[in-house]
């Protein structure tokens, strides 16, 4: 892949943003792909497997009434991820930023809003009770532990294979297909938008004014519109020409391996555990 | 439609075909040609002469808006191809190599890319597993076979277009500016596999405006100019001599 790395200049303006934001976008997408292909304990499980695995782990959480249970599951999933390599301190950071925020300001007033005993006076006489501490409690532990062990199976399988993975949860092939495209096409487009925005880069001459800028994101984005309408109809032809007829036909290579079946089966137990200690 | 094996006739046969996109925008005018079984037919033109109409058009993407096209014997238009058999037999007989690469890789990966058209046509998935195995090492692309599309370079895409349609085993390539973005060792790569294509009995017609492609893949050659007529149909020795004939259609300068 053919990024141009753009340098941040003192007259940043919309054109430099722009392409600072598309160059994170395919960035962050390299690094989850090298990260999914990479050698590792989740990578060498079929996706399939581990779509079901999610699914029991989640279960599993969500059930529980106990924090011990939970943590452990997190622990696991701590665990898992260093056996699958993954930076860990960037997974730690990607997974309790989003349950801190979201789960955090949706916590929050249970703090003082559940009745129950007295945990903490603060000033001005408002009142932390047991309850609705143990309430935010297990609300962001089962949040983050829920998102870390997504995080980590979507970060350790290539998107492609997830999506194809979906199968076994009956989702139709023809959406599946629809979903595979739509990933493809949106790399194609960031491409062609990086594209532009240097094209413009190499041509802007002195720092845009706002209405300048505002033109040229209007502009950009009607072209890219006209583009990706213009590949919809040719790919639809390619389709066509291929044999298509409105409903994709698509091949069955799952073939379970004894690795599948050992991690299939512990998550199984693990999760039944789980779900028997927590009761 | 007839079984390849036995099939000596015109395999596609165009008369007074024209063609007008909305607008009205004119693509092609008066068009007459025949392509022959086994012969490999460059299609040469400037930018805008109607080249991927034509190719388009033989490929039953579009149809004339005047004039008709017979292919295999059949006349072509939106209603046969409605006709799940005729659909089945002409899209199993003709393989189209689009020129934009990135339109023609839809799918996920190359391996399902490569097994995207038999699976269509309805192959058994063992068969599929093989031929796309075949497609790929042919094309010496194995090691592409789990990556995204979005993953290869210009020359990758276009060999990944190529093992797609070869997966197929069509009995005519319809290939649209086949060398357009390639380097001169992928160029060099392309022509041979045109030529083992040849030698395997199929049908080519190539629409380009590189010359050096023409002269070294071509048995036959017709010319369209700009306003999109056909001006000139011989061998290649014949038209890339031909310098008056090349300047009218903005093929040198």
């Amino acid at each position: 892949m053919n990024i141009a790395a753009p340098h941040r200049r003192a007259r940043s303006g919309f054109v430099e943003r722009t392409l600072v934001d598309i160059n994170h976008a395919l960035e962050q997408s390299i690094f989850a792909e090298r990260l999914a292909r990479q050698q590792g304990l989740l990578q060498g499980i079929d996706a399939r497997v581990k779509v079901i695995a999610l699914l029991l782990l989640l279960l599993a959480v969500n059930l529980s009434h106990s924090l011990w249970v939970i943590a452990g599951l997190y622990a696991a999933a701590l665990l898992l991820a260093l056996l699958s390599r993954v930076p860990f301190w960037a997974y730690l950071k990607r997974t309790w930023a989003f349950t801190l925020i979201f789960t955090g300001i949706v916590a929050l007033p249970a703090l003082f809003i559940t009745p129950g005993p007295v945990w903490v006076h603060l000033p001005l006489d408002i009142i932390i009770t047991q309850t609705g501490g143990r309430t935010a409690l297990f609300l962001l532990f089962r949040t983050g532990a829920s998102v870390a062990t997504a995080v980590l199976f979507v970060l350790t399988t290539p998107w492609n294979s997830l999506l194809k993975a979906l199968g076994v949860l009956h989702v139709p092939d023809v959406i599946i297909l629809v979903l595979g495209m739509t990933y493809r096409y949106i790399h194609l487009l960031l491409h062609t938008a990086n594209d532009m925005f240097l094209s413009r880069r190499s041509r802007i001459l002195k720092r845009m004014t706002d209405a300048e800028e505002r033109r040229l994101a209007a502009a950009t984005a009607g072209t890219l519109l006209a583009k990706s309408l213009q590949i919809s109809s040719d790919v639809y032809l390619a389709m066509e020409s291929q044999g298509f007829r409105g409903y994709p036909r698509t091949l069955e290579t799952f073939r379970m391996r004894w690795s599948d079946w050992c991690f299939g089966m512990v998550v199984v137990l693990m999760s039944t555990a789980a779900i028997w200690l927590g009761r | 439609m007839e079984p390849s094996e036995t099939y000596n006739n015109a395999i596609f046969e165009l008369n007074d075909v024209g063609f007008t996109y909305d607008g009205p925008i004119v693509a092609l005018e008066h068009l007459n040609l025949v392509v022959k079984p086994g012969e490999r037919l460059a299609i040469l033109g400037s930018n805008g002469s109607g080249k991927s109409t034509l190719l388009k058009i033989l490929d039953g993407l579009y149809f004339p808006t005047s004039g008709s096209l017979q292919a295999f014997d059949q006349i072509m238009s939106e209603e046969a191809l409605r006709d799940d058999r005729f659909n089945f037999e002409f899209r199993r007989r003709v393989g189209f190599v689009f020129q934009d690469s990135d339109a023609q890789l839809f799918m996920p990966t190359v391996w399902e890319e490569v097994a995207f058209a038999p699976l269509q046509l309805g192959v058994e998935q063992d068969e599929v597993q093989r031929r796309v195995d075949q497609a790929l090492q042919a094309l010496q692309i194995e090691k592409l076979r789990d990556r995204g599309p979005h993953q290869l370079s210009g020359g990758e895409k276009k060999r990944v277009a190529l093992a797609s349609v070869l997966s197929l085993a069509p009995e005519v390539w319809l290939l649209d500016e086949p060398s357009a973005g390639l380097d001169p060792r992928s160029v060099s790569w392309l022509i041979d596999f045109i030529e083992t294509q040849r030698q395997g009995g199929k049908t080519a017609v190539i629409a380009t405006h590189d010359l050096a492609l023409v002269e070294a893949s071509a048995d036959r050659v017709c010319v369209l100019d700009e306003a999109h007529h056909l001006i000139a149909e011989g061998t290649p020795g014949e038209i890339l001599t031909d310098r008056a004939l090349l300047l009218n259609a903005n093929l040198m300068r």
